[in-house]
């Protein structure tokens, strides 16, 4: 059946048009007086105020990696996270323990282990996928350099990021 | 050789063009940046101030963004001056040297002050004291137009065509209304020179502010609605005039890329927006001098006072500045808050509604002044 909409009947106000002229600029001119007095809540002025101390405890910062309490590096090599990565970001480097280490019954551990930041995407897949904890995704967002070569984090700088955690993975704890 | 006039008339062009018309420009930039910023809730450029940390400061100045409008210049003149192969050479680079110049040129006739007495002679603070003002002004002003229609033909690429003709089109539907809108007013006033009209006003109170002089008198609020017509109908003409907000066809980001100066860069895009906002200063000057008094202190006829003292003629230009800085903020708030009209609308509205309300407008006030004077 045909369907007919009506047009709308306008008013001679609506059809002057100038008094919806002056509801839009009486608006307008509210939202600057609003602002001028501080009413606005407005952005934040980034490099002076940072959101650092109000991130959620799951954000998905730079990966890192951990030692465990006693100064052992819990990464063995497994290469799981290198093989998981989506962009490929991940590439590690094994080598077998020496038999004289102290650690030498874990057996692997990464020689190098670099994480291109070019390339990460901050899935937080290689933390999910790692069995022994070693890798964590920090809260750390800003990561900059000048060059390339600076945005691969080597293992050193990853360590450095990630720091200590404590807990969780005990198998390798000879007290327990 | 009145050598006094020479130099006076040098001091004057430079000085308004330069010292005034130009920074107001570049302060408009950014004026404009702020206003859309409070309107739309941010808080708009604030950084840009004195780089103290280029000499080894802990920190900048920021300054309020105050600095923008060099920085902006600044990026402007290091842009790669590009001109496309299949462009119009000549014509392509006429174009922005036709928008800027007229706009500047204007600028002559307005009055931004009363006199200024400078050892003992009073200077009149107007460039060139025509006895046609508002004629020189409407005849130099439309020739800003020629500069965005070759800038669009020259260009050889469609929406840079596009803009260029509806710019010509929305051009002559509205010259029309705005010529027409400002017959009454001459009527009024019986002049055509706009220094007397400013001095009529600053006696016998504002056209529309009849407070003060002769001004409070029955027929002077007799004629107060075509005035209020007038000036509305001027007004929205000059909108359209400037190209601005409500009726910014030939320019249209949202349909024609950037319209009129798509193929432009660098200093020649500089210089289209230069005379954008440069026909803006002016047409607000215009519409202050015509309807808002001028350069005149509202409740206070200082004219004469003017001629005799030195700080009186300084003030009268700084309440001239004020007038004009309120009017382009008014502009900013239009440009802000209106969407833009369709183009079919915009000639109807030019056509069917200004054209004849400008006419009737006309016939009204000779019959109030009919009426009123005998």
């Amino acid at each position: 059946m045909a369907y007919v909409v009506e047009r709308p009947k306008l008013s001679f106000a609506e059809k002057l048009y100038f008094p919806s002229i002056l509801k839009g600029l009486k608006i307008t001119l509210g939202h600057i007086i609003r602002l001028m007095r501080g009413r606005t809540k407005v952005t934040m002025q980034y490099p002076e105020e940072k959101w650092d101390a109000s991130l959620p405890a799951h954000y998905r910062g730079a990966p890192t990696l951990v030692t465990d309490e006693v100064g052992r590096e819990r990464c063995v090599a497994c290469q799981l996270c290198e093989f998981i990565c989506p962009p490929r970001a991940i590439t590690i480097t094994p080598e077998q323990i020496p038999t004289e280490d102290k650690w030498a019954k874990v057996e692997k551990r990464p020689r190098e282990f670099k994480i291109d930041m070019i390339r990460c995407i901050y899935c937080g897949m290689c933390e999910e996928v790692c069995p022994e904890q070693a890798i964590y995704l920090r809260k750390d967002y800003a990561i900059t350099g000048t060059t390339r070569e600076e945005m691969v984090h080597d293992k050193k700088r990853l360590y450095e990021l990630g720091g200590v955690r404590e807990g969780l993975v005990n198998k390798w704890n000879e007290l327990k | 050789m009145d050598w006094f006039l020479v130099l006076s008339s040098l001091i004057k062009i430079s000085g308004f063009t330069f010292l005034v018309i130009l920074p107001m420009v570049a302060l408009c930039s950014l004026a404009e940046r702020k206003v859309s910023a409070y309107i739309q809730d941010r808080v708009g450029p604030n950084r840009v101030g004195v780089p103290m940390t280029i000499f080894g400061a802990k920190k900048d100045f920021p300054l309020f963004g105050l600095i923008q409008p060099l920085a902006d210049g600044l990026k402007f003149i290091l842009k790669e001056d590009l001109t496309p192969k299949h462009v119009r050479k000549f014509y392509f680079w006429l174009a922005p040297v036709l928008t800027m110049v007229p706009a500047l040129l204007t600028c002559a006739v307005i009055p931004f002050g009363s006199y200024l007495n400078i050892g003992g002679r009073e200077v009149k603070m107007v460039i060139a004291d025509l006895n046609v003002g508002p004629l020189f002004t409407f005849a130099i002003a439309s020739l800003g137009v020629y500069g965005i229609v070759l800038a669009g033909w020259a260009s050889n690429s469609k929406y840079p065509f596009l803009g260029g003709v509806r710019s010509s089109s929305q051009m002559i539907s509205y010259e029309i209304a705005l010529g027409l809108s400002v017959v009454p007013v001459l009527m009024v006033f019986q002049e055509l020179n706009l220094g007397m009209i400013v001095e009529e006003q600053d006696r016998n109170g504002w056209l529309l502010l009849p407070l003060w002089g002769e001004g409070l008198s029955w027929q002077r609020w007799a004629l107060l609605l075509p005035m209020g017509i007038s000036f509305v109908v001027f007004t929205i003409a000059m909108f359209a005039e400037t190209n601005r907000m409500p009726f910014d066809l030939p320019e249209c980001e949202t349909e024609l890329v950037a319209g009129y100066h798509t193929e432009y860069s660098s200093m020649k895009f500089a210089m289209f927006f230069l005379g954008e906002y440069a026909a803006m200063i002016i047409g607000s000057g215009l519409i202050v001098t015509l309807f808002l008094g001028g350069w005149s202190i509202p409740f206070l006829p200082t004219a004469e006072l003017a001629k005799t003292t030195w700080w009186m003629g300084l003030l009268h230009m700084g309440c001239f500045l004020t007038k004009v800085a309120a009017f382009i903020f008014f502009f900013m708030w239009v440009r802000w808050t209106l969407p833009r009209f369709r183009f079919d609308q915009l000639m109807r509205l030019g056509w069917v509604f200004f054209f004849e309300l400008a006419l009737a407008n006309v016939f009204l006030t000779a019959l109030i002044l009919m009426i009123v004077k005998r």
